[in-house]
């Protein structure tokens, strides 16, 4: 349950795009037309979906404040915080090698269109910022990391779908010049995002029933408890009486 | 100025304006987005990042001539993360309240384009004192237009000015309050940054039409 809750909450309500404003440049730059949109934001859901559970291992067992303990007792009071920076980023740098080597090896086609734009998913924003994210909201398992990966990766693809989409077709229609390309772009993004934000709404709903739930039982139990201490009391005053 | 030749003295003046890392290179956009809700935290960012850039394009540009191509990627990284750390200690030691604002948005400056594309662009084929000139030309274009973005959010968002209340008291009616004023919640949430960016970048296009892109 909690895997489809973060996935649909990474998917829509986190957006990477239009919540946090994540891989703009390359979302910006690759979204002429739809083809190359798709090419590059499967590589984006791909790329996030190995290095967010990876980074996650990391910081989990080598990163963390204590996380050394496994080596040994004296290892336990290290803290490699600072240097999470670092270590994130050799790691997505290393995958997107990777990932390069294998696209050019199996799609020849989608290394060409996609060009100079696979070096840089390196530096795009929405790769570091998941596993930065990651940490920072300290997801608790290895297959919630996986399902955060991979979630945020197809909120990515999504909206650099929809956005090539409109752009294609807004081609033609007559923009003010001065808007044209880059400036209309912003603005479409800007409501597409208040078009998301509709979608805030649809889990915190259920997060606000989930504890009250609990807290209307707790004072259940307290009244009972209570109750019973009143009786209690009643039957030794009666006790006394006798 | 006798220390900067004219074609230094442009190296600085034409990001601010006519080559804007933001509104006409389009780097650098996620930061620029996020974090200016506020006036001051921009102002920080904007610091960090001509710390960061202006150190990293003198540190690039020395070593220019012995990193071997095939991994300057992951040299270019290596450096900026440093320099990016660094920012982060400091911030995380003086200004903490501040840190917390900007959360992962300071690691983030890591993979902001600007960077990246000055060390490509730049730094790898010039000298240290041009690289450390053009990153700060760069910076601060990305600052102006972070300010204000920043000053235009919070201005009209909570009618504050890096805190004080430039406006009036909402609560007590004073000021423009007096008169009916009421502040645009919407200014503060994320989709008004991009519509205020938008904005910013109409008016410069229609003010100078060489940079009007072609339909």
């Amino acid at each position: 349950m909690e895997h489809i809750e973060l996935f649909f909450k990474s998917i829509f309500i986190d957006n990477m795009v239009f919540a946090t404003f994540l891989g703009m440049c390359s979302y910006l730059a690759v979204s002429k037309k739809v083809s190359t949109a798709v090419g590059l934001g499967a590589a984006v859901i791909f790329v996030l979906a190995v290095t967010v559970p990876l980074n996650w291992l990391l910081d989990q067992y080598i990163l963390k404040d204590g996380a050394l303990a496994w080596l040994g007792e004296e290892y336990a009071s290290y803290d490699l915080s600072f240097l999470s920076f670092i270590m994130f980023i050799a790691t997505i740098a290393t995958m997107v090698q990777l990932v390069e080597i294998i696209v050019e090896k199996f799609s020849p086609s989608l290394y060409n269109s996609l060009g100079i734009f696979l070096p840089l998913i390196a530096v795009n924003c929405a790769i570091l910022g998941g596993s930065l994210f990651m940490q920072s909201r300290e997801i608790p398992s290895l297959g919630l990391a996986f399902t955060y990966g991979i979630g945020s990766g197809i909120g990515w693809f999504l909206a650099i779908l929809a956005i090539a989409a409109i752009r294609e077709k807004i081609r033609y229609s007559s923009v003010p010049p001065a808007l044209r390309g880059l400036g209309i772009t912003f603005i479409i993004t800007g409501l597409m995002a208040i078009g998301f934000m509709s979608f805030g709404g649809m889990l915190t709903g259920g997060d606000e029933k989930k504890e009250e739930k609990p807290a209307v039982e707790a004072k259940v139990k307290e009244v009972k408890v209570k109750e019973e201490k009143a009786k209690e009391i009643v039957a030794e005053n009666t006790n006394i009486n006798e | 100025m006798g220390l900067l030749s004219k074609k230094d003295a442009a190296l600085i003046k034409d990001p601010l304006l006519d080559n804007n890392p933001i509104t006409i290179q389009v780097l650098g956009i996620c930061s620029a987005l996020a974090i200016t809700a506020e006036l001051k935290a921009s102002i920080v960012m904007s610091i960090s990042v001509l710390f960061v850039l202006g150190v990293g394009n003198v540190v690039i540009s020395l070593m220019r001539n012995i990193i071997p191509s095939k991994i300057r990627i992951i040299v270019q990284l290596i450096v900026v993360a440093t320099l990016v750390i660094i920012v982060d200690l400091v911030l995380k030691a003086f200004a903490y309240e501040l840190s917390k604002t900007l959360s992962v948005f300071v690691g983030l400056i890591i993979t902001n384009c600007i960077i990246m594309g000055r060390f490509e662009a730049f730094a790898l084929g010039n000298g240290p004192w041009r690289s450390f000139l053009d990153g700060i030309g760069n910076a601060v274009g990305y600052g102006i237009i972070l300010i204000a973005v920043g000053f235009f959010r919070e201005l009209l968002g909570s009618g504050t000015l890096l805190g004080f209340k430039v406006l009036g008291d909402p609560i007590e009616k004073t000021g423009l309050y007096a008169i009916g004023y009421e502040n645009n919640g919407f200014m503060l949430l994320s989709p008004m940054a991009l519509i205020v960016v938008g904005i910013i970048i109409w008016v410069q296009r229609s003010k100078n039409k060489s940079l009007i892109e072609e339909a």
